[in-house]
């Protein structure tokens, strides 16, 4: 016994270098890998038929840029008219009263129940069975009253059906959020006299926001894709734009690597923005004093 | 039931009642949980509620701010009936802004602290009184200031809830509730989530302001503050009030036995 232990700290046995672990699977995949590589870029390069010169010609081509600020503009307003309303709604499922609740639920039940494809060409020829839209006194004399068509152009088509739908998917973040404050936060705000808007405002949606925002931010993501099917009623986003140039020069290859290299720039940067945000709203949970610490590597 | 309703009636007629419970019931589902509790509270008294978990002390005490409504019975708090608005010998149920409003003369303080934890200590104090009364912010910041060195946390203004201990947090919390300018401040346990040696930090700052005169009622498991601080002791059990009185009587000569037996527990 005492001659191991001698052995084991010996001064001699401390300074032996250390093998460390081989991984060859690593090297295999990393073969397996290149020879992938290779294969995919010769086929790039050596097939006339992608012409890549054309997938950089329409890049930064006028109507594909059109295309893309639509797809932007539809993100954002579907997303607005989602979050708006899905926070309405949740705030309603939650409610004393049942007739919300109830309203509530059905309306996240026939949104999250249909398919959005079906919603925006619903509402895309809304006009054809409701050709005017009146205001007035139900069943009473009109006030006012447009064309439908007039009303809902493809535009407000699209964000009905995104927005509408995205409402559903939002009313269900938002209440799992407020479901996540704790009930003392809403006793203390009411024993200090807070009504009940603002117990909501300064007090539970600010919480609740810390759950809310990271699945919001993957819900832009998908937004910003879904807003690829407004090509069913024709509105001229980047994918419909897309469609319309390969519909007359029939280079749909070439431009639909355009479309895609524009759609995976944008969720690039949507998921930079997304990472940052959680890493603030984590360290908001921590509470700690905001305090970077340094690793330094090799004593420096 | 021995003694309460002789102190009810032992109230001097000019002066008017800070709290008044007459006959409260309250039930939740099968389990009635208060059957009848009568209890008469003076401006400038400070009343603990004793006994054993369950009896219905922190129930009572929701009431008296309507976080609970009552099913029978009745509460006032200086003069004006909770929840309700009596007209025509009938009470009618007020809106939820009027309860919101009607709450503003009575603070209360949670065992669990419950500070906004997304606020920092001075915002957590400046909160009620600038968006619920519409004081200046500036104006609202110096009470808030004065409040937290009241406390003892003049150094902790820009401290989050989770940065500060739960002695420090309780102490927020006081401060918070006294920024309404209460006139009666509630106490439901604020030193059971506490660490022992936290305790007497939040309890000098009540023996303070009781001895500023404030209507406190207090619900603890601190025999010693009850004993020293305390006008009367109330004990409760069972959803009743078994007995009370000044606490050197009750202390000392209990007369009934579930009394007797719930001192000989926690002394
Ligand atoms: N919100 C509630 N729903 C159902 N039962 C409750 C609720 N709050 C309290 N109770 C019941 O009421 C009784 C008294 O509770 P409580 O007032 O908290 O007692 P204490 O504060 O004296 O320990 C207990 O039996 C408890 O289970
Ligand atoms: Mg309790």
């Amino acid at each position: 016994m005492a001659t191991t232990v001698e052995q084991t700290t010996a001064p001699a046995h401390a300074d032996e270098p250390i093998v460390p672990l081989r991984h060859p699977g690593r090297w295999v995949a990393a073969v397996v890998l290149a020879v992938l590589v290779a294969m995919f870029v010769s086929f790039l390069l050596t097939t006339p038929q992608l012409r890549l010169d054309l997938v950089v010609g329409y890049l930064f081509e006028r109507s594909v840029l059109r295309g893309l600020l639509t797809t932007i503009e539809l993100t954002v307003v579907a997303m607005l008219v989602g979050v708006a309303l899905g926070t309405v709604l949740a705030i309603m499922r939650l409610s004393d009263n049942p007739l919300l609740r109830i309203v509530a639920a059905t309306y996240v039940a026939v949104f999250r129940g249909t398919p959005i494809l079906v919603q925006l060409l619903f509402w895309f020829f809304l006009g054809t069975v409701l050709p005017n839209i009146s205001l007035g006194v139900p069943f009473g004399p009109e006030l006012f009253s447009v064309s439908t068509n007039t009303v809902i152009s493809q535009f407000a088509a699209a964000i009905l059906g995104l927005g509408l739908n995205e409402a559903a998917y939002m009313a269900e973040i938002v209440r799992a959020g407020i479901g996540s404050v704790d009930r003392g936060q809403v006793e203390a705000a009411h024993a200090l006299g807070m009504g009940p808007a603002l117990t909501y405002r300064r007090v539970i949606l600010p919480q609740a926001a810390r759950v809310i925002v990271p699945p919001t931010a993957n819900e832009v993501i998908s937004m910003l894709k879904l807003t690829s099917l407004a090509l069913v009623i024709g509105l001229p986003e980047l994918t419909t734009t897309v469609q319309l140039i390969y519909g007359r020069n029939f280079q749909q290859i070439p431009l639909l690597i355009v479309a895609s290299i524009w759609y995976l720039v944008l969720t690039t940067v949507l998921t930079v923005i997304q990472a940052r945000i959680e890493r603030r709203m984590s360290r908001g949970v921590l509470s700690s004093p905001v305090r970077r610490t340094r690793f330094s590597f090799g004593g420096r | 039931m021995t003694s309460p309703s002789t102190t009810t009636h032992a109230a001097p007629v000019m002066e008017p009642l800070m709290v008044e419970a007459v006959g409260v019931r309250k039930h939740f589902g099968d389990n009635e949980v208060l059957k009848g509790i009568d209890l008469a509270v003076r401006p400038g008294e400070v009343v603990s509620l004793l006994g054993p978990s369950g009896s219905g002390k922190s129930t009572f005490l929701r009431c008296i701010n309507h976080l609970e409504s009552i099913d029978g019975g009745e509460i006032s708090v200086n003069g004006h009936l909770v929840g309700y608005r009596r007209a025509g010998g009938k009470k009618y149920e007020l809106k939820p802004r009027e309860i919101a409003t009607a709450r503003r003369d009575v603070g209360m303080v949670f065992q669990r602290f419950n500070l906004f934890p997304h606020l920092t200590a001075l915002e957590n104090v400046m909160e009620a009184p600038v968006f619920v009364k519409g004081v200046a912010r500036t104006e609202a910041r110096q009470t808030a200031t004065d409040l937290l060195a009241r406390v003892g946390l003049a150094d902790k203004p820009a401290a989050y809830p989770a940065q500060l201990s739960g002695g420090q947090q309780q102490r927020v919390a006081i401060a918070r509730a006294l920024a309404m300018q209460p006139r009666l401040m509630l106490f439901d346990e604020p030193t059971s989530a506490l660490d022992p040696e936290l305790v007497g930090e939040v309890l000098d700052v009540m023996k303070g302001l009781a001895a500023d005169g404030m209507t406190m009622i207090v619900v603890t498991h601190e025999m010693g503050f009850a004993r020293e601080v305390c006008d009367r002791v109330v004990f409760m059990d069972g959803g009743v009030i078994v007995e009370a009185g000044p606490p050197s009587d009750v202390f000392t000569n209990p007369q009934h036995p579930r009394t007797r037996s719930f001192l000989s527990k926690v002394i």
